[in-house]
């Protein structure tokens, strides 16, 4: 029943993204934890199956404005969210969604490789177990191998697949759990600075599999890497003390940012 | 803004079908639900246990009493008429509340009726005629309505904590029950705050027995250990923590101290029997011996606790000290220990209250056995609280039982003390670096 | 109490050393304590130490010589009849005349080379006290003069006070070493002597427990029997229903507690679970004694089992109780240990709490949970005032948790409370059985600590 949904979503041209229906879309958006405010009205727009970076000196809520998308930030003691939040227009914060479901489709990428203490296998087989995705065994092995193949891991490991993931270099680790979030066959995949905790040849691999990974989810990334944003994105917004300063085309916002804040980022004045 | 039109929850996948979520979260709050059940399930417990103490113990507060109408006979108590403190104290006082008894009940005769008549006031009430007696020889050859302690199946049975007459076992008859209304009406009956339990040491009557002997004891054997656990504890600890070098012979001690800590108490014991009071000859049932047992027992976790304490004290103190020219000592015996010691103490409290309520190592040692006297050193002999509720709940008559919980509700008071002082203490000097 | 006073009259020694001392130094520099290598409190102190230290340690090493000294003086003393006794039937009548001396004057009526013995025994101990306090003063006054004549403006007191103190540390912080040799010593000797009475094997494997016969010290060995097997199975019954009471629910609070509770409930909740962790263990043996055991007894009569009225079922009840925080603290700490990321990777996939829990973070911490499981287990085994007060002395061998069974430390306590011969097998076995118990919770928290270390190396 499973991939064959996937093949069957239409490709879009990735460059047309202007003209694309949004696929998420933020209006009005306050975070606050306990008294702290950490995103001011926060009006951002993502289009389907494009790479949407999100830059922005330390401390700027870009993180937080990730983790609203699935809301992760739910399990956080005394964290609070108003505003309107969308995926396919419909309001992620409704009292009829079941963020269960919301996490399956939205699926998340994090900072540090963390794969769970048990094999590669299991890694990998642990969303679509919990969802029920396989009616047996064969099924799994399949979704288990297309998700590690996605992954460009599968070579890699297919003689051991039921070694312990963390025997994995963190490079494959991070790999690992790209392919642990997309075997669950989520639509958007969420990615806080997947790279950071990797060495360049590492990160590279990454990169590469986030380009190619774009034809089929939406992908948002959070990075403290211009460079990197500029690499992997076509739409990039600026997060600034908790406002999105400034978003559009990452060529536009790289080369001509209308605010002079982006301007002092991206040269370097302020970060 | 959301499209209703479906019913489910609706944002997921459609092969996320609303049955197997609606299974999950089932199983969620199942889930959820035995964790609630398991607190709830210890709590019961610890309510359980209270309750089981306290309704057992609150009683223990009330005495029956007995007023008799006593002759001080001189011809019963001094014959000789000359006073002598001896023949006070050997003068046959059972007599005089046999007389008391026959003065309020004179209706009573035959042998079977008047013992049965006289098993009603505690056998040790003569004690009580003794010591007035010893108090104000002049007493002697005068009369007085004095209040003695009834016997314990009769304080049992005024509380309604056993049945008499026909259909109870036999402690107390019809016939006794009917005298014991009488006397009730006559005002000779009465419950009064029970002194004897608090100020008196063990005794073979229940209703002649008290805690305070086993209160002394305890207090003796903490003052030992507390004397020797606490400075040793904080030596070895500020040893280990400041200036050993990490090598072998600290890896042996460090594995040894973690793995005295979870020795079973009743080993510690075995040590202090052979050890002690074998080859070291020291005197069976004495708080000496009774409190180096538990200091050894406790220096594990006093010299865990102090290494803690020690280890919260941030480098930059040290680092300031020893750049003015102080040597590691110095800042060790100045600056370290000084900030350290609210988080020794605390640490030492709770080891101590542990070792108030420790039994096991203390029977090894000879400090259960029956003891009278209210111990005046740390060679007397001796018992401790935690051993008088062990004796008392082992004995027979219903009446020590009710001594038993009483003595836990004390000894729960002690631990609740010391475990406020502890958390009072850390409170006030508790340190943010 | 007369030691005491010679303790008292050295530290009085000492600090009159350690006024003199700091007097003495200031008074050689006039006064000016810049002149001097360290600090007059320093040579004050070098003072204290040397007048006291020696002294007071003479004090220890001669009391714990003064008794093996004085029994092989008033035992050489005897009558000649008392020669070719065997050791056994020595420290018997030496107990006697020990008794007999401290009675006092009270010496008539016993016979008369026992009351000779006795006020041997007496005078000796006079004669050993007097001499103590000679050669221990002595001792202190020599240390006196000793440090007296070194302070000098140029002695380094600091240096000789310091590493002073630093053997005493190091002293203090062996002793822990000590502690666990004078265990181990203790009872091995003691077991070595039981297994010249009784075979190692017999008692390992035998199956029959029944050391009351033995009355009279001819009789020991043939008619008694050791076979500890029942002992051993009964402590593993009580435990095992413990662990089955203990387990489930103290893991499953640390999971409510750590994972669903909020911040105040658990703020309420914890302190009280602890609450159960401080009740002293004769609490609970009162609890389980009057309570609980007639409370299994009837409910098993009325289902119509029949349930003897110390039923391991109670004692293991009442002691997995005891172990619910125990398991419950430290499976909190093992399951916090487990890093968000974990659960937030699980989270982030779709998992459930309960799915992320048990899935994630349990597989996840099982080394550690294992670990805190045998410590909870060496607890249980080693646990001794709740069997004691509800569980049996008839060592019956049977899985039947309504019937009666006993345990080591019942057996442990039985054999060494009341009047005893050091010598009989009957307190002899009090040790072997020691000597198991200590072995066994040793290995146990051993490994036990090893993996909860490893673990915790994992995710530091």
């Amino acid at each position: 029943m499973s991939l064959n949904a996937l093949n069957m979503r239409t490709d879009t041209d990735p460059m047309a993204t202007a003209n694309i229906a949004a696929k998420i879309r933020a209006v009005g958006v306050d975070v606050h934890y306990h008294d702290k405010q950490a995103l001011f009205q926060v009006d951002l727009t993502i289009p389907a199956n494009t790479v949407t970076a999100l830059i922005g000196p330390s401390g700027c809520g870009k993180s937080t404005f990730l983790r609203c998308l699935n809301r992760m930030n739910d399990i956080i003691d005394g964290c609070r969210i108003s505003g309107a939040l969308t995926l396919d227009g419909r309001d992620l914060y409704a009292p009829d969604i079941d963020v269960v479901a919301l996490r399956a489709r939205v699926g998340m990428v994090f900072q540090k490789p963390n794969p769970f203490p048990k094999s590669i296998y299991e890694n990998v087989a642990f969303g679509p177990h919990i969802h029920g995705l396989a009616d047996d065994r064969a099924a799994l092995d399949h979704i288990v191998e297309t998700s590690l193949r996605r992954a460009g891991l599968f070579d890699e490991v297919s003689d051991r697949l039921h070694d312990t993931a963390t025997s994995l270099s963190g490079g494959q680790q991070q790999r690992l759990c790209i392919a642990r979030a997309i075997a669950v066959e989520p639509e958007v995949i969420l990615m806080d600075e997947p790279c950071s905790a990797l060495d360049p040849i590492a990160t590279a691999k990454v990169e590469e599999l986030i380009d190619e990974l774009r034809q089929r989810y939406t992908i948002v990334i959070v990075t403290h890497s211009m460079q990197q944003a500029a690499r992997v994105s076509q739409r990039t917004a600026f997060f600034h003390l908790g406002e999105v300063v400034e978003d559009g085309e990452t060529a536009q916002i790289f080369t001509d940012p209308r605010d002079e804040r982006t301007q002092a980022y991206i040269t370097g004045r302020i970060g | 803004m959301t499209d209703s039109s479906k019913p489910d929850t609706g944002i997921g996948h459609d092969k996320f079908t609303s049955q197997r979520l609606r299974r999950r979260h089932r199983a969620e709050r199942r889930f959820r639900l035995y964790g609630v059940m398991a607190v709830a399930l210890s709590l019961c417990c610890l309510t359980a246990l209270f309750s089981s103490v306290f309704s057992k113990a609150y009683t223990i507060f009330g005495q029956t009493e007995i007023a008799l109408d006593i002759q001080f006979d001189q011809a019963v108590i001094d014959p000789s008429g000359k006073r002598q403190r001896k023949a006070l104290i050997g003068a046959d006082y059972g007599a005089l509340i046999k007389a008391g008894l026959g003065a309020s009940f004179p209706q009573v005769s035959g042998r079977r009726d008047k013992r049965a008549l006289r098993q009603l006031v505690s056998s040790g009430a003569v004690y009580e005629l003794q010591e007035l007696v010893l108090q104000d020889p002049n007493l002697v050859d005068r009369h007085k309505r004095v209040w003695l302690a009834a016997a314990d199946d009769v304080d049992m049975y005024r509380k309604g904590l056993i049945a008499g007459g026909a259909q109870g076992n036999g402690r107390i008859s019809a016939k006794q029950a009917a005298w014991l209304d009488d006397l009730a009406r006559r005002g000779q009956l009465e419950r009064h705050f029970n002194w004897r339990f608090f100020t008196s040491g063990d005794s073979r009557e229940p209703e002649q027995a008290g805690i305070l002997g086993a209160a002394v004891g305890s207090l003796l054997t903490l003052l030992i250990c507390l004397a020797l656990a606490f400075p040793l504890g904080v030596m070895s600890a500020v040893y280990l923590e400041e200036f050993a070098p990490r090598n072998r012979w600290t890896d042996l001690i460090e594995v040894n101290i973690n793995n005295l800590a979870a020795v079973p108490s009743i080993v510690f014991g075995l040590l202090g029997l052979s050890v002690l009071l074998g080859t070291l000859a020291l005197p069976r049932s004495a708080p000496l011996v009774g409190g180096i047992v538990l200091a050894l027992m406790t220096l594990p976790t006093v010299i865990i606790a102090a290494r803690a304490a020690l280890q919260a004290v941030p480098p930059s103190i040290r680092e300031a000290a020893l750049g003015v020219g102080a040597s590691t000592q110095q800042v060790v015996w100045h600056h370290v220990l000084p900030l350290a010691m609210p988080g020794i103490l605390t640490g030492t409290i709770i080891g101590m209250a542990r070792a108030l309520g420790e039994t096991a190592p203390l029977l090894m040692i000879g400090m259960v056995a029956f003891i009278v006297d209210i111990p005046t050193g740390p060679t007397d002999p001796a018992t401790v609280l935690p051993v008088q509720i062990f004796l008392w709940a082992d004995a027979p008559e219903r009446a020590f039982a009710e001594r038993a919980a009483a003595a836990i509700i004390v000894l729960l008071a002690f631990l609740i003390t010391m475990n406020l002082g502890a958390v009072l203490l850390r409170r006030r000097f508790e340190q943010r670096w | 109490m007369s030691h005491l006073f010679i303790i008292i009259a050295i530290l009085a020694l000492a600090l009159v050393g350690f006024r003199m001392g700091r007097g003495r130094a200031l008074a050689l520099v006039g006064g000016q304590a810049r002149r001097l290598s360290s600090l007059p409190v320093y040579h004050g102190g070098y003072m204290l130490l040397c007048c006291g230290l020696p002294a007071l340690a003479m004090v220890i090493i001669w009391l714990a010589l003064e008794p093996a000294a004085v029994r092989w003086l008033v035992l050489s003393d005897l009558p000649d009849l008392t020669k070719p006794l065997s050791s056994d039937r020595q420290d018997l009548l030496y107990d006697k005349i020990r008794a007999l001396a401290s009675r006092g004057t009270g010496t008539a009526g016993a016979d008369s080379f026992l009351a000779a013995g006795a006020s041997h025994f007496q005078s000796l101990k006079q004669t050993s006290l007097v001499a103590l306090a000679v050669a221990s003063l002595m001792a202190a006054t020599a240390g006196f003069w000793f440090a007296w004549r070194r302070i000098v403006p140029a002695f380094p007191a600091r240096g000789a006070v310091e590493s002073c103190i630093r053997i005493i540390l190091i002293a203090s912080s062996a002793l822990a070493i000590f502690t666990t040799i004078g265990i181990v010593l203790s009872l091995l000797f003691e077991t070595i002597r039981f297994f010249d009475k009784v075979p190692m094997a017999d008692f390992l494997f035998g199956l029959k427990w029944s050391p009351q016969t033995a009355l009279r010290a001819d009789q020991v060995g043939s008619s008694s029997a050791f076979g500890a097997v029942p002992i051993f199975a009964g402590t593993l019954l009580i435990s095992l229903i413990a662990m089955i009471v203990a387990v489930p629910i103290g893991l499953m609070s640390a999971i409510f507690l750590s994972e669903y509770a909020s911040r105040n409930a658990r703020a309420i909740l914890k302190p009280m679970l602890e609450i159960l962790a401080g009740v002293p263990t004769v609490v609970y043996g009162f609890f389980a004694a009057l309570t609980v055991a007639p409370l299994v007894r009837e409910m098993g009569g009325r289902m119509g089992l029949d349930v003897a009225s110390e039923s391991a079922l109670a004692a293991g009840v009442v002691m997995g109780i005891m172990i619910i925080p125990f398991v419950s603290s430290l499976s909190d700490d093992v399951i916090t240990a487990v890093p968000v990321t974990l659960r937030e990777g699980s989270y982030g996939l779709g998992a459930m709490k309960s799915e992320t829990i048990l899935r994630v973070v349990l597989p996840a911490a099982l080394p550690g949970i294992v670990g805190s499981i045998l410590l909870a287990m060496s607890r249980a085994i080693g646990e001794t005032m709740i069997v004691v007060m509800a569980a049996g002395l008839a060592a019956n061998l049977t899985a039947n948790p309504f019937a009666a069974v006993t345990t080591v430390t019942v057996q442990i306590v039985t054999l060494l409370v009341g009047d005893q011969e050091f010598d009989s097998a009957k307190t002899l076995a009090a040790f072997a059985l020691g000597l198991v118990l200590f072995a066994i919770t040793l290995v146990l928290n051993i490994v036990a600590l090893m993996t909860v270390r490893k673990y915790r190396e994992k995710y530091d």
